[in-house]
Parts: structure tokens; C-alpha cells; sequence
């Protein structure tokens, strides 16, 4: 018997489109690719039941390599187009991907009110500490010291914190993966899904052209050596003295996410145009 | 846990091992398809099909009509199988002789995978069971070593590009 390898269940390669992916090789974002679509599978969801929105940058061409649907978007400007296909398409899932880029920097404000909205979005970012697409340039997870030919000496300025900014504006759910392990990677988008509100996962994903010793990651990554608070106090705490190489869940909100429904209900499209209307003049 | 289950069990482990492998030799392949480094792509490709019939043996061996589902609990040792190489194993310019390095360190970590199985407390069947596929493994290790005196080995600064596709200017 030569049984093809086939199964009845959803598998990852339903979620994988025939475009193949432009990435450098041994680049983190391929092992990002296939964590979401194995936590695609696992959900058993159905590609044309979920939406992939991305901004710019290396990490921002994911949608094009799933079969779900996508929206390429504007540098930095992801989580406004996925929040407003949440509102107007609830039922679907959307997953939002970027870099440290296109996230934090360009999109760093939309960041915050997309945590404090407390839509229900994955919001899964690969952060490499540098523009890779761009050719090198610190962004603002790049270390004060990492000297370059573009920043010789480095820039000086202090990392940005993704973690503690998102708990600080509202986000519901908070997690670390790590692109060197895929399985694990997998496991905590499809957590990320399963959580209502705004999920935000932090993928540290090696460029392995412009940070090359970012290769050291797999030997500086551990488990959070803690379980999940729901306490944003004490998250508070272990987040501002993470190592920044805690991998899991390290924090798990139960804020209600914000409803469209509730939105509509308190003004339908005929009642905003009305109060627009122009008024005849006698 | 009765040995059959024990048994099909141990047989799930093992496909998800080879298909897991399979998967990435292919992926491998595909990004080097990507960066025009056809000689090592067809190797990758090779190995994946290697891998696959590996798996299509254990599904015929097994009656398996279709992808067993794993325990829900289960998890390998490591952060993926051991037959399964690292994401970040990969450079554009690599040789032959590179991928089969990967291949042979995959092989050997499977040989070690069946081995302490074989030599652990598994019930005598799943134990036999590992010691012939370890017996296997160590074939291939044998076969790979064999291919990579073969093909030459690469010189000191193979890595290095005159017009690098990435540069910072």
C-alpha cells in the first residue's frame, strides 16, 4: 500500500498558499509561518474563516504565504485594518502580524490603543531588534550599544519594552515565543486565539543576515519559570525584570473585549449620516 | 497501558518523526530554490523524499489508512523531533557538503532517540520494536558518511560573498 500522507483533520499545509517565501534562508520568520499555520490547524479553523492583516516589513509578508484571507497594509498600520475587520466581521478570526518595525516604531501608537480597545485580535509580532527589509537600520528593540555601519557605536537610546508597554495599556493576553521552536511557537498563537481581547505574542525571530549572533538565541531562551498571572500587578513585576528571554505566558487578563455589536447598537450608520445631514437653509 | 497501545503508540512517535523531517528537509528546499542554490535544494528535496517513504513504510507497517493523531499531551525531548533540523541550519551559499552535515547530525540524534528507548523501561515489544529502528538509523549514518566523502568538502571562507545580496551600505 503507498497511503498518501493525508489526514481528515485540518493540517498546516491547508493554511500554506503555493507562493513560496522570499525570506533569507534560516531566517526565524519561516519557523513563525509554519507555527501559525500548525496553530491554525489545531484550532481547526477553516482558512477562509480567518483573516491574516499585516503591515510592512519582512515579517509583514505572511499573509501572501497562508491561504486564509490577507490584507498587505500600510507601514505600521495593521492593527487599525484588522481592528476595523473585527468590527465589521466579528465571526472571523484575525491574526495580525508584524515586526519591531512596523509595530512598535511606525505603529508604536496604534499599538497602545489597539491594547487598550481590547479587540479580539492576535496580534503576533517577530521581533529581530532591526529593520532587515530596509538593510540593517537600529529599530527601537535594537540594544543601546549594537554598533553597525549604520548606527557606528550604536544608538545610544534605550530598548523599548513591548511587554510592559502592552500590559501598561490594556492588553488581555501577553506572551514570548521563540521562532527556534516552532511546536512551542505554535502552542502559544493557538492559546493566543482561544483568549478573548486583544492577544499580543512576542516572537523573537533571529535575522540571521543583519544579527547573525542572534543564532545565540536558542541557547539564552527558558521557560517563564512561573505560571500565568492574571494579576496585572504582579505581572508588572516580573515583566519589568524579565531577562527578555522568558518563554510563555506571562500574562492572562479577563477584561471584557470590546463588543462591534454593543458599538452598533449605540449608533447605526443612518443615525451618524443624520446627524451630517445639511440643513436647508429658509 | 496495554503493548498494542504501547506499540502504536511508539509508531505515531516514530512518524511524527520522519514527517516531521520530511517537512523540513522540503521547506529547506524551497528556500534555497528561492536564492537560486539549485545543487543544494535538489540534495534537501532528496533527503525529504528520503524521509517521506520512511513515514509512508511506517503507515503501510502499521495499516494506518490515514495520519495517526498524537497523544494530546505529547512532546518531544527537545523543542522538535530529533530527526527534525534547526530552522536556522540554513546559508544562502552553502554546499552539498553542509546539508549533509545537517543530515547526518539529524540521524545520529534519531539513532540516540530509538536507542534510549530501546534501553529504557518500554515493554519488550516497543523496546525490539526501537532497537531494529535504531538499527536503521544507524545505516543511514553510515550511508550519509559514506555520501559526504563524496562530495568536497568546502574551503575556508566559502561564506563569504563579493556582492553580498544584503549589504549595509
Amino acid at each position: 500500500m503507498n497511503a498518501p500522507l493525508v489526514a481528515s483533520a485540518p493540517q498546516a499545509k491547508d493554511f500554506k498558499s503555493d507562493y513560496k517565501p522570499v525570506w533569507c534562508p534560516g531566517c526565524g520568520d519561516y519557523s513563525v509561518l509554519a507555527a501559525i499555520t500548525k496553530a491554525l490547524a489545531s484550532l481547526e479553523l477553516r482558512p477562509e474563516n480567518v483573516a491574516v492583516v499585516s503591515g510592512i516589513g519582512c515579517s509583514s509578508r505572511i499573509p501572501a504565504y497562508t491561504t486564509c484571507y490577507g490584507f498587505h497594509g500600510v507601514h505600521g498600520r495593521a492593527l487599525p485594518a484588522a481592528t476595523g475587520l473585527k468590527a465589521a466581521r466579528p465571526e472571523l478570526t484575525v491574526l495580525v502580524a508584524s515586526g519591531d518595525g512596523d509595530g512598535y516604531s511606525i505603529g508604536g501608537n496604534h499599538f497602545l490603543h489597539a491594547c487598550r480597545r481590547n479587540v479580539d485580535l492576535t496580534y503576533i509580532v517577530m521581533d529581530n531588534h532591526v529593520y532587515g527589509m530596509t538593510k540593517g537600520q537600529p529599530s527601537p528593540t535594537t540594544e543601546p550599544d549594537w554598533s553597525s555601519k549604520l548606527a557606528p557605536g550604536g544608538t545610544g537610546l534605550r530598548e523599548f519594552h513591548p511587554l510592559v508597554i502592552a500590559l501598561a495599556s490594556g492588553a488581555n493576553f501577553i506572551a514570548r515565543a521563540f521562532s527556534g521552536d516552532p511546536n512551542g511557537c505554535a502552542a502559544l498563537i493557538a492559546q493566543a486565539v482561544r483568549h478573548p481581547g486583544f492577544s499580543f505574542v512576542e516572537v523573537l525571530s533571529p535575522c540571521v543576515t543583519f544579527r547573525p549572533e542572534q543564532r545565540g538565541w536558542k541557547s539564552a531562551v527558558h521557560p517563564a519559570p512561573v505560571a500565568p498571572t492574571d494579576d496585572p500587578g504582579r505581572a508588572a513585576r516580573r515583566l519589568m525584570t524579565d531577562d527578555g528571554f522568558n518563554i510563555g505566558v506571562l500574562y492572562q487578563g479577563s477584561r471584557a473585549p470590546f463588543r462591534a455589536e454593543k458599538a452598533r447598537a449605540m449608533a447605526g450608520v443612518a443615525e451618524l449620516a443624520a446627524g451630517f445631514a445639511l440643513q436647508e437653509t429658509p | 497501558m496495554s503493548l498494542d497501545d504501547a506499540y502504536a503508540e511508539f509508531m505515531q512517535r516514530a512518524y511524527a518523526m520522519e514527517l516531521e523531517a520530511t517537512e523540513r528537509y522540503a521547506q529547506f528546499a524551497e528556500q534555497l530554490d528561492t536564492h537560486n542554490n539549485r545543487e543544494v535544494a535538489k540534495l534537501f528535496r532528496k533527503l525529504s523524499e528520503v524521509e517521506a517513504l520512511h513515514a509512508r513504510r511506517i503507515l503501510d507497517e502499521m495499516g494506518w489508512a490515514s495520519v495517526p493523531a498524537l497523544p494530546p499531551a505529547f512532546a518531544w525531548d527537545g523543542e522538535e523531533g530529533p530527526e527534525t533540523a534547526p530552522f536556522d541550519a540554513l546559508h544562502y551559499l552553502m554546499q552539498p557538503w553542509h546539508a549533509l552535515e545537517i543530515a547526518l547530525r539529524c540521524e545520529q540524534q534519531a539513532q540516540k532517540f530509538f536507542e534510549d528507548i530501546a534501553a529504557g523501561s518500554a515493554p519488550q515489544g516497543v523496546k525490539a520494536a526501537a532497537a531494529e529502528m535504531a538499527g536503521e538509523e544507524r545505516e543511514h549514518v553510515r550511508l550519509i558518511r559514506e555520501w559526504m566523502q563524496k562530495v568536497p568538502r568546502p574551503a575556508a571562507g566559502w561564506d563569504e560573498d563579493p556582492d553580498p545580496p544584503h549589504m549595509s551600505e
